[in-house]
């Protein structure tokens, strides 16, 4: 046991960074009608909402000039950063396309047949009555990634401009109030020098800006900082890795794990469990999610994935199959308790995933994400009512959240994963007394730690990692390829991290990374190693922001190009 | 000054390049993007414009309806028009039907410069320009990492496995460039916001002199051989030696 | 039995070595087969192949330029009834090919490794497929993929036949104002025949030296990993794999690399593959056509003193 801990080798950054004054002259800026960060579900719903509002209003376009809505993307294409289980509760979007589109017209993989849930022993499997939060009647199984790709056109086709291969690298704040966000240059090199193709960053400037840049949002975090917007209780957040596979046989059931290959003692802080879906009758998606408070510094969430595949109910699923793709992404776990204080600024709102609104226990965000966007494009269209002030009409965005189903629910279950940092078995028995009382007993709010706050220690758990044999098992290069990430090597490091630390937290980093991008380097005598990176290898999952680095975006265009995740 | 790009939308990379097991030729139901060596062309052709200060630069290329969105990326690099053949009966086309299709829109287009990348990204085959100048009795260089636009001549350094050659031709020519003459540029964000509005247009077969025959099949498709006698030994301080055998056995020294 | 014409490409007066393996492969089909020589002052090399060889030696067909080249191989497989006409893939023949199909409306499939007078193999996407082609028109035009064939002694006595030279105008609009000469200093790394690789297993940047001195003593290129690129051993240009380039010379020899997929991709495509690393796990040797589990520091060395004794 050592008193290694993550948050006291904090890495060279600071939020300010990400926020600066227009840097353009005025007449270089671009401007456009609203602006939306973030091409996933969150973006897209508000992208699509004020495309309707703008069909419904057409008196206003010419207000919000050429481009009534723009929304930037940071990955190669929407979807390609794209990542989730998912199994969807269609509420979100049938609010938003209410009146326009039926349920069997939305890109879902199937209905919900059936589920089963398992507690596992290294060769056992266990069936245990779902719990109720689990429930997944009148659900649908989806690729986020194609759900991404889908609402990209609905949203073009009611007018949105989608700029994919774009990332915001700043808040643009004029006279105390959001105007817009500083895109990222592209075509630099290593050492930050501009190459022959040098492409400067520009302005983009909005009467709004709403923010859905998902977890561990870039401008999201320099914002909650910038305006104080933050609430009492840290996020905290877990890393889900997960694969798609084209199978033999169908899979006939949604499938949850918990148990092993974690580890239930309350001092490993392990806290997740598996999923196991089918997408379709040719394919299999499965991922295994951790909690990202874990204190052994050899857990490898990539490789205990592959260790559960090597389980006997699970190898059966997969047998005879193909691995077509692979990714990672953390997902916001402090629920309710660790919400902001307020989600809008001057000029600002903040949506989805970005602001943890994920509820665990149900492992459902993406309808929240949905719903929030709708209502952030309804309070964005408010500011051009006359003799509302922007500033009421933003604050509108928080009473509609406050007063939306997300809210009621999210509350409900808001200290459940607190509850299991006290161990599986404590945790799983107040986690059904919450349930059964709907959140009212335990009462109070529990606290959530900082991921980065927790002493690390090391066991032998790499020992058991499988060897990779290419067929049921890889190893993480190979997981990295099967993302589609072929991220232009010859561009600065975009990871913000001390590289000279004790070992036990280089070792913690390099197990951490699902993608392989940081490696133990050699001693110092002092007791401190140097921490080598291979940047191009990141996936973007955030992780290491979790745990002492910062993921800053890196040039657009960059990352993995998830289809079908 | 008239600069026609032929370009190609190909899978994109990651959605993986696969072959259709029911039609045996390349699955093209998944993303298409623009193939990187084309972006090599379209960047020489917007140089190539620039350096005359005035022009017209056209991207033409060949495929299904849902290839103009790629080709859009070309538009957004300063492009100013783009025309996409586009028929069924053009589908599964190889080299004779391509060259034919393109060489029929290109000769409508009367370009002074017509540019091609350096290779199919997913045929692999390096050699289409040929055949398009052929049809438009044009004179060809391929190869290119150097070019000169110079009132009527273009002259292009031609990398081959000797070394460089300096050709001149007289424009109107057909030049395939290599993805050593120049780094492509970012399309910036106004490039990207103003592509939509350009024209880009759609011919059919019959517009543009009728579909050509396919002139090779596909007969059937086979896992790759394992490397045949792969060997794996131990260095047991003779290791050069046996190197050197393996290669003479192989007639590489 | 089909008729077949093989295209013998020349420089500085010597007969491609990928040409002769075509004419030897199409020796193998049984019709009757001949070569075709077209330049200026070429007549010795064209007897120096033995067998039927039709010569086409005219000034204008002095710079090795694809245009006059498709005149004369069109008006030669119409004269002479030629069904199958052969290529050994360079620069040159390509174009020649692809022009000659066009001229002649016949199809023309690509990169061929095997051919038995009506059908060919030839591998796609990246080597992951091997594909049987066949041809739908009378004349048929196949381009084989460099390295694949070996020429063979056909120890057949000359017989050298003219060809008619008629040029179309625009063939020769194009004018070569300078021709290459000697190579300069050793090809670059797409065209090279032979490419020596360093990575991590080098150990340091300084070493290298040994990856140069291999490739020079096998007249190849050099090539790093994206490892030690990144790590600034190397310059980006030589970087071969998923972001970097992608080779497939006829000899790739890995030193000290461990053969992630990410520089499989680059590479898996060279013709034989060999592969020195003291990792006998290293995924490289899953692919290589010989493997060395050992110390590269001791065998490079060696290997490069023994090759060069055998070239001398």
């Amino acid at each position: 046991m050592s008193d290694v801990r993550p948050v006291d080798f904090p890495p060279p950054w600071s939020p300010a960074e990400a926020v600066a004054p227009p840097t353009d002259p005025v007449d270089e800026r671009i401007e456009v009608g609203f602006l939306v960060v973030g091409a996933g579900p969150a973006g897209l719903a508000a992208a699509i909402r004020l495309g309707q509002l703008l069909e419904e209003h057409p008196e206003q376009a010419e207000r919000l000039g050429d481009v009534p809505v723009a929304v930037l993307e940071k990955g190669k294409a929407p979807g390609s950063h794209l990542l989730s289980g998912a199994v969807v509760n269609p509420r979100g979007l049938q609010r938003l396309f209410a009146g326009r589109k039926r349920l069997d017209e939305l890109p879902f993989l199937g209905p919900v047949h059936g589920e089963s849930v398992l507690f596992l022993t290294k060769r056992r499997a266990l069936r245990i009555p779902t719990p109720p939060t689990m429930v997944n009647r009148h659900n649908h199984v989806a690729s986020l990634s194609q759900l991404g790709r889908w609402l990209a056109e609905e949203a073009e086709a009611l007018g949105a401009t989608i700029l994919p291969e774009t990332s915001a690298e700043r808040l643009i704040i004029d006279g105390g109030r959001v105007v817009g966000v500083r895109t990222g240059d592209r075509g630099r090199g290593r050492a930050g020098e501009e190459l022959g193709n040098f492409e400067p960053g520009s302005d983009v400037t909005a009467r709004v800006t709403i923010l859905a840049e998902g977890t561990q949002g870039h401008l999201t975090g320099a914002a909650l900082e910038r305006f104080g917007l933050r609430g009492e209780n840290p996020q905290v957040w877990a890393l889900g890795v997960k694969e798609v596979w084209k199978v033999a046989r169908p899979l006939d059931r949604v499938v949850h794990t918990m148990g092993w290959p974690l580890r239930p003692g309350r001092r490993y802080r392990e806290f997740g469990g598996s999923f196991i879906y089918p997408m379709g009758d040719d394919m299999v998606t499965v991922g295994l999610v951790v909690g990202l408070d874990y204190r052994d510094a050899e857990l490898s969430v990539h490789d205990l994935l592959q260790e559960l595949k090597t389980h006997p109910r699970v190898r059966r699923i997969l047998d005879g199959g193909e691995r077509v793709q692979w990714g990672a992404k953390t997902i916001p776990e402090g629920g309710f308790v660790a919400l902001p204080k307020r989600f809008h600024a001057p000029g600002l709102l903040l949506c989805g995933d970005g602001v943890g609104l994920v509820n665990v226990p149900a492992l459902k965000g993406i309808h929240y994400a949905i719903e929030s966007g709708r209502l952030a494009a309804e309070a964005a269209w408010r500011t051009l009512e006359r003799g509302v002030s922007a500033r009421t009409a933003l604050a509108t965005y928080d009473e509609s959240l406050r007063q939306s189903f997300i809210w009621k629910e999210l509350r409900e279950v808001r200290n459940m994963r607190q509850a299991f940092g006290r161990g599986f078995y404590l945790g799983g028995a107040l986690a059904g007394a919450m349930t059964a009382s709907k959140g009212r007993f335990p009462p109070g709010d529990a606290r959530t730690e900082r991921d980065a706050e927790h002493s690390l220690f090391t066991t032998d758990r790499a020992a058991s990692y499988p060897a990779p044999d290419g067929q049921l098992t890889f190893d993480k290069l190979s997981s990295v390829f099967a993302s589609g990430n072929r991220t232009r090597d010859d561009q600065p490091n975009h990871i913000r991290i001390q590289t000279r630390v004790p070992r036990e937290l280089a070792e913690l980093w390099a197990h951490l990374c699902p993608a392989q991008v940081y490696e133990v380097g050699g001693a110092d005598g002092d007791g401190t190693v140097e921490v080598k990176l291979a940047p191009s290898n990141c996936v973007q999952c955030g992780a290491i922001t979790a745990k002492g680095g910062r993921l800053t975006p890196p040039e657009g265009g960059s990352g993995p190009e998830y289809t079908l995740t | 000054m008239k600069i026609a790009v032929c370009v190609k939308a190909v899978p994109d990379a990651a959605s993986g390049r696969r072959i259709d097991p029911s039609t045996n030729r390349l699955d093209r139901s998944v993303e298409l993007a623009i193939s990187d060596f084309d972006t090599y062309a379209v960047e020489e052709a917007l140089k190539v414009k620039e350096a005359a200060g005035e022009g017209e630069v056209v991207i033409v290329s060949m495929g299904p309806e849902k290839a103009m969105d790629p080709l859009r990326k070309a538009l957004a690099m300063g492009a100013d028009r783009a025309v996409l053949v586009t028929d069924p009966a053009l589908e599964g086309a190889d080299l004779l039907g391509t060259a034919g299709a393109l060489a029929g829109a290109l000769e409508q287009e009367a370009a002074d410069l017509v540019l091609f990348g350096q290779q199919s990204a997913d045929g692999g085959g390096a050699c289409l320009w040929a055949a398009v100048a052929e049809r438009l009795r044009r004179p060809v260089i391929s190869q290119v990492s150097e070019l000169t636009v110079d009132g009527g001549t273009a002259t292009g350094k031609r990398q081959t496995e000797f070394g460089y050659d300096t050709i001149r031709a007289p424009l109107p020519a057909v030049i395939a460039v290599s993805d050593a003459i120049n780094t492509p540029r970012y399309p910036s964000l106004k490039g990207i916001m103003g592509a939509k509005k350009k024209p880009q247009e759609t011919r059919a077969a019959g517009d543009v002199g009728g579909a050509a025959d396919s002139g090779t099949t596909v007969v059937a498709l086979n896992p790759p051989p394992p490397r045949g006698d792969a060997r794996k030994i131990e260095d047991d301080g003779n290791a050069a030696e046996k190197i050197v055998e393996f290669l003479a056995e192989k007639r590489l020294v | 039995m089909a008729k077949t014409l093989v295209f013998l490409e020349h420089h500085e007066g010597v007969v491609q070595k990928g040409s002769l393996g075509v004419l030897a492969k199409a020796a193998q089909t049984g019709g009757d087969v001949a070569g075709i020589v077209i330049g200026s002052g070429v007549r010795a090399a064209a007897e120096g192949v033995g067998g039927t060889v039709w010569v086409a030696d005219d000034e204008r067909l002095a710079a090795p330029l694809p245009q006059p080249r498709v005149d004369v191989i069109a008006k030669l497989v119409r004269d002479e009834g030629y069904e199958n006409v052969l290529f050994g893939q360079s620069v040159l023949a390509a174009d020649v090919a692809a022009g000659l199909a066009a001229r002649l409306g016949a199809g023309l499939n690509w990169g061929l490794v095997d051919f038995d007078g009506e059908r060919g193999r030839a591998p796609a996407l990246q080597d992951t497929v091997v594909v049987d082609v066949g041809w739908s028109t009378p004349v048929r035009i196949g381009v084989f993929r460099a390295g694949a064939l070996d020429p063979a002694d056909l120890a057949a006595a000359p017989d050298v036949r003219e060809a008619v030279v008629e040029l179309e105008d625009f063939s020769s609009a194009a004018e070569m104002v300078e021709q290459a000469h000697a190579e300069q200093q050793g090809p670059s790394i797409e065209d090279a025949d032979v490419i020596v690789a360093g990575g991590r297993g080098l150990g340091e940047p300084e070493k290298f030296a040994l990856a140069e001195d291999l490739a020079q003593a096998l007249g190849g290129a050099v090539a790093a990993t994206r490892a030690v690129v990144d790590a600034g051993w190397y310059p980006y240009s030589a970087q071969v794999g998923q972001t970097g380039k992608t080779v497939s010379p006829r000899l790739y020899v890995a030193l000290g690399i461990s053969g992630a997929i990410q520089h499989k991709v680059g590479m898996q495509g060279s013709n034989v593959i060999v592969s020195i690393n003291k990792d006998p796990n290293a995924p490289i040797f899953e692919y290589s056509d010989l493997g060395v589990v050992g110390d590269l520091h001791e065998i490079v060395p060696k290997l490069v003193e023994l090759v060069r004794a055998r070239r001398s």
